[in-house]
Parts: structure tokens; C-alpha cells; sequence
């Protein structure tokens, strides 16, 4: 079994994509670390030939699904961004227009459009982390990105 | 295009990345989950690599043994549980530093020697009796250790110290007073043996 080491080199930043796609700037990096230190601590018992990617986007799932819940229960709107400590440089503040756009979406399209354009999972993984069918995950990531261009057109001029 | 769409998620990773995996280094030794940490340090005779359990330090490993290698053969050995968290290790990398820098003859660092069993454990043991500065035979050593006629399994138990420089491999040498090999190879241990003989 590889060093789990090596596991956060490979996959440390796509899952930091997936979780700020998902939950937003202020929540991912919460998302991101319970989600590595759930996966070390699962990480002896997973199997030789299991997906890396596809197990850490589960856990990510869950754990983004928990710092919603906790999100939910605490006295602050939720479709303002929030500020961030001035120490870090502030990810939203490079791109306001795809941060804006992506919490416009449902979050099952934001999730299926995180899931399948960023982390590479197809529809039939995706649909058992939704609850859904392949079908109905493909035309969720389909809506999405949809969405996200008629919000967002700055991808057309790269 | 989709990439292109995405940038914005990922274009301060350089320093957020970092800072998350510190979060990681601590959480992990909170959570009891972090089994190996390890990193690295530069010094005369090359980078070791400098690895310790909860218990401590389990292995160091020159440059020459290949450090991917050696995490590999940990994550195998002990558990794949292992990060890059140089904060356990402090306390050993002070040493060496101070060891190189002539300003220490005894390592003074909890050790976790499940890596050395049976005869070279014996071998492992004894070692670390031999004073800073002095040099003992490989037949001497396995004349101590009550296997006088093992002396080329003893040169095979240091050849697999899993911790040279802290645990003195180094400091046995052959009958006829040549070093011999070393398994951080002939220069480092000819190195050593000069940097205590001065």
C-alpha cells in the first residue's frame, strides 16, 4: 500500500477544487481536512484495487454534506459570502462571477458538476452519491453547466 | 473549456495546499491516526531521511537507500499511515544538527526498534554501548553479543541498522583497522569516523 503521503500529493488539489465547487470558499478548507483525516484513518482497510479519486470524493461528499448541515444551523444568511480572515488570500476574490454562479445552482447539479467536470467520476458513481439514477446525474451535471454559462461567460473568451 | 471554466477554483492552491496539509500534520497527531511521520534533513553526508512512530524514531536512512523506497518499505512494514510532519521529529533533527556540528556525543531520542528482531536486534542492542569516538571490530562485536564465529552476520545486522548515524554502525570497523562498508556507503563512514576522531 502506497504512503498516504501520496495520496494527498496526487489528490490533495482536486479534492480542494471539488470542495470549494461544492461548498464554497469559506467551508471547503473544513471540508478538505476532515475529509483527508477521515481517509487516513480509513486508509489501512481500503481495499488493493479500490478508485483513490472516487473513494476520496465519497468521503468529501459526506464530509461537504455535514459542514452544510453545520452551515444550516448557525444564525448567518447563507446566500451572501461571508468574509474570510485577511490572512489568506481570498480565492473568492480572484473570481467572484463563478462563486456567485455556482451557488446559484441546486445543489445536486452543483455537486453532479463537481463529481463528473472536475473529479472525473462517471454518472453511475455519481448516482449512488446523489441518490439517484445515472440518467438523472448526467442531466443534473448537464443543467448545471448549462446554468453556469449563462451566469458565468468568462470561459467563452479563453 | 470546462477546464478553462474551473481556474478559479484552483489558482491559489501553491499556498493554500501547504497550509492545509499543516492542518493535516496536526490533526492527525491529535486524532492518533498519524503511525508514521517523517522528514527530511540536509547534512554532511547527504539528506537523511528521518522517520518515527508514536513510540520513536524508527528509522533514518541515507540518500543512497532511495527515501521513496523507504517510506514505501514503512508504509508496508508499520502502516501506510504516513505523513510528512516534521514536528515529531524536531527533537531528533536538533540532534544530528548538534552531532554534526560537534556540539553532541550522545543521542539522547526515544527509539522504536521494531524494525531490527532477532540476531540483529542483539547487534542493534550492543551498538549503541559503543562510545563516541571509539571503534570496535565486527569479531569483537560478535564475540560480545556471545556469537564469536558470526562475524559476517554481524557485518550483515549493521549493514541493515535501521537507524545509522543515532544507532553507531559506523563505529565498527574491520581487524585490520580498514572501515569497511557502511550502508550509507565508504565516504559517509569514513565522514563520521573523522568528524569523532577530530
Amino acid at each position: 500500500m502506497r504512503p498516504f503521503e501520496d495520496v494527498v500529493a496526487e489528490y490533495g488539489a482536486t479534492v480542494l477544487r471539488v470542495c470549494r465547487a461544492v461548498v464554497g470558499p469559506v467551508d471547503a478548507e473544513d471540508a478538505w481536512s476532515e475529509t483527508f483525516l477521515s481517509a487516513l484513518r480509513a486508509y489501512p482497510d481500503l481495499p488493493a484495487d479500490a478508485n483513490v479519486e472516487a473513494w476520496l470524493v465519497t468521503i468529501a461528499h459526506r464530509r461537504a454534506v455535514d459542514v452544510g448541515r453545520a452551515r444550516s444551523r448557525r444564525p448567518v444568511p447563507t446566500d451572501t459570502l461571508p468574509e474570510r480572515p485577511a490572512a489568506h488570500a481570498d480565492p473568492a476574490a480572484r473570481d467572484p462571477d463563478l462563486w456567485a454562479a455556482l451557488q446559484l445552482l441546486p445543489t445536486k447539479q452543483r455537486q453532479a458538476l463537481a463529481y463528473h467536470h472536475i473529479a472525473g467520476l462517471p454518472f453511475a458513481e455519481i448516482a449512488e452519491l446523489l441518490d439517484n439514477s445515472p440518467d438523472a446525474a448526467r442531466r443534473a451535471a448537464a443543467d448545471g453547466l448549462k446554468t453556469l454559462r449563462k451566469h458565468y461567460r468568462e470561459d467563452e473568451s479563453a | 473549456m470546462t477546464i478553462n471554466l474551473f481556474d478559479a477554483l484552483s489558482a491559489d492552491e501553491a499556498t493554500t495546499l501547504p497550509r492545509l496539509h499543516e492542518r493535516l500534520e496536526r490533526d492527525a497527531d491529535t486524532a492518533d491516526v498519524l503511525d508514521v511521520a517523517y522528514r527530511t534533513i540536509d547534512t554532511p553526508v547527504g539528506t537523511l531521511l528521518l522517520a518515527a512512530t508514536t513510540a520513536g524514531l524508527v528509522r533514518v536512512a541515507y540518500d543512497i537507500e532511495d527515501h521513496d523506497a523507504v517510506l514505501a518499505g514503512l508504509a508496508d512494514r508499520i502502516s501506510p499511515r504516513v505523513l510528512r510532519a516534521p514536528a515529531r521529529l524536531d527533537s531528533a533533527a536538533g540532534q544530528i544538527d548538534e552531532y554534526f556540528a560537534k556540539r553532541r556525543t550522545v543521542f539522547e531520542v526515544p527509539v522504536d526498534l521494531r524494525l531490527a528482531e532477532g540476531f540483529r536486534r542483539n547487534v542493534i542492542e550492543h551498538l549503541r554501548d559503543i562510545g563516541y569516538g571509539r571503534r570496535e571490530s565486527y569479531a569483537a562485536v560478535a564475540a560480545a553479543i556471545g556469537h564469536p564465529r558470526a562475524v559476517r552476520a554481524v557485518g550483515t545486522a549493521c549493514a541493515h541498522n535501521p537507524l545509522p548515524v543515532v544507532i553507531p554502525c559506523h563505529r565498527v570497523v574491520r581487524s585490520d583497522g580498514s572501515t569497511g562498508q557502511y550502508v550509507g556507503g565508504p565516504l559517509a563512514k569514513s565522514t563520521l569516523l573523522d568528524l569523532e576522531a577530530a
